[in-house]
């Protein structure tokens, strides 16, 4: 088992606002791992660190034992909250792009999962519903073998139907060697794969514990605990 | 095979209790080989650890038997299995009994109601 993700006193401010608040975190390899927090809690600050999109204000992020670069992004998988590709572009064209850019990129994977969701290949992007898109994004991503994989809010637009087959992806995908995170506040669709789960609040971490462990000793399910934490 | 899961309590402990009524009620086939961790975590829509680790406890208690060659194997000890049913039977006993006095009712009131049912349902 090796840590796939590490931070130390990690702090990022935009200006004055302080994003992330000294996080210190170790995320190990064979764990599917939820990052939960509400709106502007830092969850995508701190998936955008670990990309090497943003720079660290004070602390230490390591992904993989390495400073986040191109080193780190050959293991990385990331699927950003945003959609980022050329639309313009067909679905088909997206999947030799990617087999082009990635060295771990399996296109029987990436086939096999836009038939079963049953996306026309020959359509552009900018031909897509919204949910669409996002398939297409996250079927990019999830068909690389990659060690760590960063899903920031990866079914957010999509319907509940749609939303079990990737699920079902993440966990037919599953590798003791790797480790997956996901953003979410979509809570209960997601806890049931959910090894750990880590809430972010304004910036810091207030708790790091397994499903299994949060069911036991409080008796109600993660998102219960998240809506009683959270409550406005 | 549906599986189904409450929020009050750790999956892991629900799986455990789901595989037994399974081998218990005969869905499960003593002596048959099971589903890899991976196939049996798919098809509940669970974490692969998470089974792994019910796999384990099932295991210790001697439901499972695991082959180094072959993956898992439920038992073929039908005395374990009773004695697991039985112990089952308890609970569901006690948890009725709990559930009927906190309506309010004292022991003989439910062994009426309870007769009357049974005869009602014809068993």
């Amino acid at each position: 088992m090796s840590i796939l993700l590490e931070t130390k006193g990690l702090e990022k401010k935009f200006g004055k606002t302080l994003a992330l608040a000294g996080i210190d975190l170790q995320i190990e390899s064979g764990k599917i791992v939820g990052l939960l927090g509400p709106n502007g809690s830092g969850k995508t600050t701190l998936i955008k660190l670990a990309n090497g999109l943003l720079t660290p204000t004070k602390g230490e992020i390591l992904v993989a034992g390495k400073q986040p670069g191109i080193e780190s992004k050959r293991v990385v998988a990331y699927l950003p909250d945003k959609n980022y590709l050329n639309d313009w572009m067909k679905v088909a064209d997206l999947v030799k792009f990617f087999a082009d850019f990635y060295l771990d990129f399996q296109i029987t994977a990436a086939e096999e999962m836009l038939d079963n969701l049953q996306i026309d290949k020959n359509s552009s992007l900018k031909a897509l519903s919204k949910g669409t898109k996002e398939k297409v994004q996250l079927i990019l991503v999830m068909s690389r073998k990659a060690e760590l994989y960063l899903l920031d809010e990866p079914i957010a637009g999509v319907d509940p139907a749609a939303r079990d087959y990737i699920l079902n992806t993440i966990l037919t995908n599953y590798n003791p060697e790797a480790s997956v995170i996901i953003s979410t506040h979509l809570i209960a669709d997601v806890e049931q794969i959910l090894d750990e789960v880590i809430f972010i609040k304004n910036g810091k971490i207030t708790l790091h514990s397994t499903v299994d462990a949060i069911r036991e000793e409080k008796n109600m399910s993660v998102d219960a605990l998240f809506r009683e934490e959270f409550k406005c | 095979m549906g599986w189904k899961f409450s929020n009050d309590k750790p999956i892991f402990a629900q799986i455990i209790d789901q595989v037994e009524l399974m081998i218990i009620s005969g869905q499960y086939v003593l002596g048959d080989r099971l589903l890899s961790v991976r196939d049996m975590a798919t098809e509940a829509g669970v974490n692969p650890n998470t089974m792994q680790k019910a796999l384990t406890e099932l295991e210790k208690k001697g439901l499972l038997l695991t082959n180094r060659t072959n993956g898992k194997f439920i038992t073929d000890d039908q005395e374990l299995v009773q004695q697991i049913r039985a112990e089952k039977a308890v609970k569901y006993i006690a948890q009725l009994l709990k559930n009927m006095h906190s309506l309010g009712y004292g022991k003989k009131e439910i062994q009426e109601i309870f007769n009357k049912q049974m005869e009602e349902l014809g068993a």
